[in-house]
């Protein structure tokens, strides 16, 4: 066999646009998904079990309940945007913790990255727009299925989706740079002890003015509480400025992890 | 440093004249990079380790997947493209590392240790595609323990010791210089190996006593070996051969064990 011939090289050689690096880590890890195309398939139904479950089956024995404007709705209306918004989360996290973390210790598929002309700020963000394109995928579904179990009221309902985005943007980005952080996979548990109770305690199931005083600013400090209540009044069709104050939360929440994520790659793969 | 994933800790550096610091994309641009580990993409195909690789290169997919067909040729794995990386040998993961560091046509290749733990075999077919490459005007950088692999592969070598140079040249020069060139081996029984370091001590240049060996570093292995006939001294092995870099190293850098 003869070597591959020199000289037709030099015009590829050119550094890609700085979004379009991002990019190519997240063809690469399509590539990947593309092997194991089951593994959506439980992201895609575990939204729908939660709605089956909790609204029909648990909404039957619950009945109506007040939502934030006074208003009584049907349980299952009131559950599924919450439950939209911690699907997102969980979607979020999972594909930046578990995923990012065996190829940052165990492939080395970021050493290799790193070698070409992508930086470690593209490899973060390629991980944290695949998050959010899975994520999307996802929550096109849950939608979809909201829609039709009847359980969308308001026309507005339409951003439910983009909110989930930004959610899972949020996680995502925390995730990722929570993952810089992990010693071994026992790590891992600690995520969960953050996840569970929020997930549980964010307003989900039953409103704020259930808990008391203390516990009200504990919950409101958390961020799945300002997902829940963005996906809880874009769906009740009750949007007003306040809306503004949680979106920005967790776009700030976003921003802060990507820069935090980038700069802990960077000390981790390139000293 | 030179590949711009470390920074530099002091003095000045310049790769293919631009500054590491300023211009690390562009600078990898141009860089391909062996590992000393393997870091194959495990869930990815052979054929799409190089795809996606070269696309890491912005390199456009037309000319991409040409160029992809000649490097699995080069690497000779073109009928383990559709494969998996985990299941390939050693070698093979080796070559297609090397394979895949020459997607974007380097100008200067960096190899760490390209062939520690290959078998023969693979070492051959390894260094013999490596040294194509140096004919065809590609810069290589490498590192390595073995010194055969250095004889055969460097123009240039510098050896170090402790993170210093201590000696540079060709292999050739740094023989001459350091070594002399020929060595003639020796065995005797065990015990009897320094007295006898006396009895020869005249015959050579340099005479290095080992543990189960003597060493005599000498311009004419022959005429050393006719003379301890003479002398009638009969070892129970004698062995005269070239000089070697690895005596160059030895003897530069000494035998104890560094770690």
């Amino acid at each position: 066999m003869s070597a591959p011939a020199p000289g037709i090289g030099l015009r590829w050689r050119v550094v890609p646009p700085a979004p379009g690096r991002a990019r190519r880590l997240v063809d690469r890890n399509a590539r990947a998904a593309a092997h194991y195309w089951w593994v959506p398939l439980s992201g895609l139904a575990e939204p729908v079990f939660y709605l089956l479950s909790i609204g029909i089956g648990i909404g039957k024995l619950v009945g109506g309940i007040e939502g934030p404007d006074h208003h009584v709705y049907r349980y299952a209306v009131y559950v599924a945007p919450a439950l939209l918004a911690a699907s997102a989360m969980n979607g979020a996290i999972y594909e930046c913790t578990f995923n990012v973390y065996f190829k940052l210790e165990y492939a080395h598929v970021y050493d290799a990255v790193l070698a070409t002309p992508l930086r470690a700020v593209d490899v973060a963000r390629g991980e944290i727009i695949t998050a959010l394109l899975r994520g999307a995928t996802y929550s096109t579904v849950f939608v979809v299925m909201m829609a039709a179990l009847g359980d969308v009221t308001s026309g507005w309902a339409a951003l439910a989706m983009p909110a989930a985005l930004l959610i899972g943007f949020a996680f995502a980005a925390a995730a990722m740079a929570a993952t810089t952080y992990m010693r071994g996979w026992t790590d891992f548990d600690l995520v969960n002890l953050v996840m569970l109770p929020m997930f549980l305690f964010s307003t989900t199931f039953y409103p704020l003015a259930t808990y008391p005083r203390w516990l009200q600013i504990v919950v409101e400090c958390t961020p799945l509480y300002h997902g829940v209540v963005l996906e809880r009044s874009i769906a009740l069709g009750l949007v007003g400025p306040a809306l503004i104050g949680h979106a920005a939360y967790l776009l700030v929440m976003g921003l802060a992890g990507v820069a935090l994520a980038g700069r802990r790659i960077r000390v981790l793969l390139l000293s | 440093m030179i590949s711009c994933v470390s920074p530099r800790t002091s003095g000045e550096l310049t790769v293919l004249g631009l500054d590491p610091d300023r211009d690390g994309p562009r600078i990898r641009a141009r860089l391909g990079v062996v590992p000393q580990e393997d870091n194959l993409d495990p869930e990815l195909t052979v054929r799409e380790n190089l795809y996606v690789y070269g696309r890491y290169f912005d390199i456009p997919k037309m000319a991409l997947r040409e160029r992809i067909e000649q490097l699995l040729g080069f690497a000779q794995l073109t009928e383990r493209g559709g494969d998996r990386v985990e299941p390939l040998s050693g070698g093979m993961k080796r070559r297609l590392t090397i394979a895949r560091s020459l997607v974007n046509e380097p100008d200067l290749l960096l190899l760490d240790e390209p062939t520690t733990g290959l078998d023969p075999q693979a070492r051959h077919a390894l260094w013999d595609r490596l040294y194509r490459l140096k004919a065809q005007g590609v810069t290589l950088v490498l590192t390595t323990h073995y010194m055969d692999e250095a004889e055969q592969l460097c123009d240039r070598l510098v050896v170090m010791d402790r993170g210093r140079i201590v000696a540079g040249g060709s292999p050739r020069q740094l023989i001459e210089r350091h070594s002399t060139r020929e060595v003639v081996e020796l065995r005797f029984t065990p015990g009897e190996t320094e007295r006898m370091a006396e009895k020869v001590s005249d015959l050579a240049d340099r005479v290095e006593i080992l543990p189960d060996r003597l060493l005599l570093y000498t311009a004419d292995g022959d005429a050393v070996v006719e003379a301890l006939g003479r002398r009638r001294l009969e070892p129970l092995s004698v062995l005269a051969r070239r000089s070697t870099l690895e005596d160059v190293f030895l003897q530069l850098t000494g035998r104890q064990l560094v770690d």
